[in-house]
């Protein structure tokens, strides 16, 4: 048992740091604990002696809402059904829209490519620009702009309103318990919008331990341009076989189950990370439900149409152009009677058909690494340029290149979902964790660690599944 | 939001990135009598707070200024600093990044406590939300322990009416020890009560006896044995108990300073402005 020092009228330091740590063993809980309890106690003491409610306290709605909506009970499966019911909501908008975008671009990329040959183009023209360019520019913009268009403005109105803090709020135990930083519930939710934009906001964690885990699992929540890759498989491959509202929802369904998924997988990575290489305590923090907000219309329409919509779409856009072009160029430039992308997708099908996907889709994830959003146009050039031009004007003809002629399966299906959803990030977001990080190492940690947790995954999924004999 | 009283006279330097013209040339009156010359106050007076407390509405109501409201935590807000006079005295008030506590390790709460504890300030100000008084007393509890030059502004005591919440603010300064001023800092209510409260303090006539956490128990005993040795060792020094608490938390910092046996280092220590701190933003 430690002495209490005798009373003496000078003491070294070192005196000092004895003391205070002895002292500091005898407590029952941590010192800063009990001071955060004094803290609040007191508060509490001086509160009540000096406050007084005048008749019933003045309830806003607002604080009607709260009581809901980050009760431990009720707050997050209200907030996964609002979750699913923005991405039904989204799914079910897109779908025609999409279609219509889809029809006119084509029909337009036609109209011009018939002009190219009357003109007398040589083929070698037409194809680059008509067959691969645009086609890539229009699959983006068909596939992407419609469901970013109605995902956005109501994204931005939750973040008018003051939405994002209280799921922070109501996820913070899970962080907690994950050794992580309760705001990273915040980073990624700004993730669901860019990635890149969901590293940056880490910013907002001080402790750089906590900041980096969540720099480094941001990737696994699935952005915008993942979005209509999900919805797409979605749609045609777990929703095959139902028609209008039961399709909708089916395929909102299981969007809403990759992204718990991805959340899952932010958990677990984040508290492996925090058991592992980087250890430490979740620190403490206040974080304050500000009071709901009138959403300003015009600035929710200026932020998500200009800052959000447009801003990703033209991004993809000028990755989807050259992209096009390189497709383009590898279907159509041959080597010993095959085509480059031939030889590169053989050569990949081995890994691919291992993880339940096959070498073209591998090859489409190379190619794609610019922009994750172009991933399923790719595979789909690729598909389509090998067999000499299918027309994909239809969801129908889509589904019977895939499935009819390219083999795909619910398999196929389900592994393309997790690999798009656990990935390396594009390079946008790479850059970015490099810039926030300034650190190659962690720069090379937040690339490859989920690149190899999405083949490990895909892997285990496949190999069982076959076991059991189902495909 | 203009000062309404007219013994408040305005003179304005911003040391943020935002241009100061356009807030001076609202003012030519006030530049002509003090020039913008920080370099000669007569005092420091710290504005420290809860984020969304009226903290800057005050700030630019004392000193002429427009400095931008409403941030959340997290987005980098430079910090401000102004000029005002008062009763042939010069003041530069500072805008303390709004926190909730001084304890855990963000980058704002350090500014504000770095400040508070070296910047000597001659008077802190601590805006409090009259509508939810409770939590916002954590902070004016922990600025307490480092300073007793406090003076508590309960803003918001409209709102606080409106919603039929009662505060006998008279009683509050009396358990806290320290002047509490009703205020509604957007209507100007209460600026000048507020004014002479920092006079008041600055000059020395208002004696203060704050009221310290750690006041009962075994934390008590143990915070007071090792002031008591730190007092001893380092004779006037000030803040002892604060260091005492810093070390009972294990704060390496301190620890370092302490082992080294340059203890003045802690006391006298740079204060740490955002300019300084490296945010890596």
């Amino acid at each position: 048992m430690d002495q209490k020092q005798p009373p003496k009228s000078k003491y070294t330091p070192q005196d000092i740091l004895n003391r205070a740590d002895a002292l500091q063993r005898q407590m029952e809980f941590s010192f800063r604990d009990s001071i955060i309890q004094s803290t609040y106690a007191e508060a509490e003491k001086l509160s009540k002696d000096a406050v007084r409610q005048k008749g019933d306290a003045l309830q806003t709605w607002g604080d009607r809402f709260d009581r809901i909506i980050t009760n431990p009970f009720t707050g997050l499966p209200l907030m996964g059904l609002g979750l699913a019911t923005v991405i039904w909501i989204t799914i079910a908008g897109a779908n025609y829209p999409s279609q219509w975008i889809f029809n006119f671009l084509f029909w337009l990329g036609d109209l011009a490519k018939n002009l190219f040959v009357m003109m007398g183009a040589p083929w070698w023209l037409t194809g680059f620009i008509w067959d691969g360019v645009y086609r890539g520019l229009a699959w983006v913009v068909a596939v992407m702009l419609p469901p970013m268009a109605i995902f956005f403005p109501m994204f931005t109105i939750l973040e008018d309103l003051g939405f994002l803090p209280r799921i922070s709020f109501n996820m913070d135990w899970l962080f907690k318990i994950a050794g992580a930083h309760g705001k990273q519930a915040l980073t990624m939710t700004m993730g669901f919008g860019c990635n890149a934009a969901g590293v940056t906001a880490c910013r907002i964690i001080d402790s750089p331990r906590e900041r980096l885990i969540a720099i480094l699992t941001n990737n696994f929540v699935p952005c915008n341009g993942r979005f209509p890759t999900l919805i797409m498989l979605a749609t045609l491959f777990v929703a095959a076989g139902f028609q209008g509202l039961a399709s909708s929802l089916i395929a909102a369904g299981a969007v809403v189950l990759v992204v718990m998924i991805g959340v899952m997988f932010t958990l677990l990575v984040s508290a492996l990370l925090s058991r592992t290489v980087l250890k430490g305590e979740p620190s403490s923090f206040s974080l304050e439900l500000p009071p709901y907000r009138k959403p300003d219309i015009i600035r929710i329409f200026y932020t998500s149409t200009v800052e959000r919509t447009l801003f990703v779409l033209w991004r993809a856009i000028t990755m989807a152009a050259p992209c096009g072009g390189i497709i383009w160029l590898f279907s159509n430039l041959h080597i010993s009677g095959k085509s480059l992308s031939l030889w590169a997708s053989q050569a990949l099908q081995p890994l691919g058909h291992a993880i339940g996907l096959d070498g073209v889709i591998l090859l489409a994830y190379i190619i794609a690494i610019p922009a994750n959003e172009i991933v399923v146009p790719t595979i789909l050039m690729v598909y389509s340029n090998a067999d000499k031009m299918v027309d994909l004007a239809t969801m129908d003809q889509l589904k019977a290149l895939l499935i009819d002629q390219q083999g795909w399966t619910l398999l196929t299906a389900i592994n393309l979902m997790l690999f798009s959803l656990l990935h390396n990030p594009c390079s946008t977001a790479i850059w970015t964790i490099y810039s926030e990080t300034k650190s190659l190492k962690w720069t090379v940690v937040g690339t490859l660690m989920p690149l190899s947790i999405a083949f490990l995954v895909t892997f285990i999924v496949a190999q069982s599944l076959r076991v059991l004999g189902w495909f | 939001m203009e000062p309404q009283n007219k013994q408040i006279k305005v003179s304005s330097q911003q040391k943020a990135e935002e241009p100061i013209s356009s807030a001076c040339e609202r003012c030519p009156l006030a530049v002509q009598r003090f020039g913008i010359d920080l370099e000669k106050w007569d005092y420091i007076v710290a504005l420290a707070g809860n984020p969304n407390t009226g903290k800057s509405t005050l700030f630019n109501a004392l000193t002429g200024l427009r400095q931008h409201t409403g941030n959340w935590p997290g987005k980098t807000v430079a910090r401000a600093e102004g000029g005002f006079g008062y009763q042939d005295k010069k003041y530069k008030i500072v805008d303390l990044p709004g926190t909730y506590s001084l304890l855990s390790a963000s980058v704002d709460e350090e500014i504000a406590r770095d400040f508070i504890l070296f910047g000597k300030p001659d008077c802190t100000l601590v805006v409090v939300d009259s509508t939810c008084l409770e939590r916002n007393l954590n902070l004016v509890l922990q600025v307490m322990e480092i300073t007793d030059k406090v003076v508590v502004v309960a803003n918001l005591m409209d709102e606080a009416r409106r919603r039929g919440i009662e505060v006998n603010y008279r009683r509050l300064g009396e358990n806290l020890g320290v002047p509490v001023i009703p205020a509604a800092a957007a209507k100007g209510e209460g600026i000048s009560e507020i004014l002479k409260a920092i006079h008041d303090m600055v000059m020395g006539t208002t004696h203060t006896t704050p009221h310290r956490i750690a006041s009962e128990g075994p934390l008590k005993e143990a915070v007071d044995e090792l002031t008591d040795m730190i007092e001893k060792t380092y004779p006037g020094i000030p803040n002892a108990r604060w260091i005492a608490m810093r070390l009972l938390d294990g704060d390496q910092k301190v620890r370092e300073t302490l082992a080294n046996g340059d203890l003045a280092q802690l006391t006298q220590g740079q204060v740490k402005t955002r300019e300084s701190v490296d945010l890596d933003v």
